[in-house]
């Protein structure tokens, strides 16, 4: 898989609810963010932890959050953010 | 939404303690076994040692320190490999207990 979002790009986190392994925290799901850069291509953590290969690799993205979205009671500057790096399979881009 | 054990960014908790603090010696064996499993070897995978944590049941999880959740997760992992059995682990552990602690 080719990266395809740019940096810029407004995404929002997928919100399927699955169990299981994965690296994308419940507290990030559904919510909407930009994308900050491509981290590359790697092997899938969702299927090497259960002795898979991981292949085909996918592409990771750090993606850029305003803390105020995330938290409904942020008190915090309204322009903190906090960096995710989320795989590409759980971001889908904002029409 | 599920949320995994280790899944808790979000939730109210007690301050994290920040102290430093050396590792002990089986700590340190804990850490050495995983770098040699997940080397050259590649007997296992780092991804497979957090699926192993991750699936601690909650008061496991919660009462294990750091490293003893490292080890909870590999002796699983490994069972499921089918690298030893779970009588084999009990039965080395009993020797290892009639030989005394570590230093």
């Amino acid at each position: 898989m080719k990266p395809t979002l740019k940096p810029g790009t407004s995404v929002t986190v997928s919100s399927r609810d699955i169990s299981g392994h994965m690296r994308t925290p419940t507290y990030v799901r559904g919510k909407t963010g930009v994308i900050e850069r491509c981290c590359g291509r790697f092997r899938n953590p969702e299927t090497l932890a259960y002795g898979g290969d991981g292949l085909p690799k996918q592409v990771l993205y750090r993606v850029r959050f305003l803390q105020n979205h995330l938290w409904g009671d942020y008190r915090g500057l309204s322009t903190d953010t906090v960096d995710l790096e989320i795989y590409q399979h759980w971001l889908e881009l904002d029409s | 939404m599920t949320r995994g054990v280790n899944d808790i960014g979000g939730i109210p908790e007690n301050q994290v303690e920040q102290t430093e603090h050396d590792y002990a010696l089986w700590e340190q064996r804990i850490d050495a076994l995983l770098v040699l499993l997940t080397g050259k070897t590649q007997i296992m995978r780092v991804d497979e040692l957090r699926r192993g944590i991750e699936s601690l049941d909650i008061d496991a999880y919660n009462e294990l320190s750091y490293y003893e959740r490292w080890i909870a997760s590999i002796s699983k992992i490994l069972i499921e490999k089918e690298l030893f059995t779970v009588a084999e682990l009990e039965h080395r552990m009993a020797q290892i207990q009639v030989q005394g602690e570590s230093p």
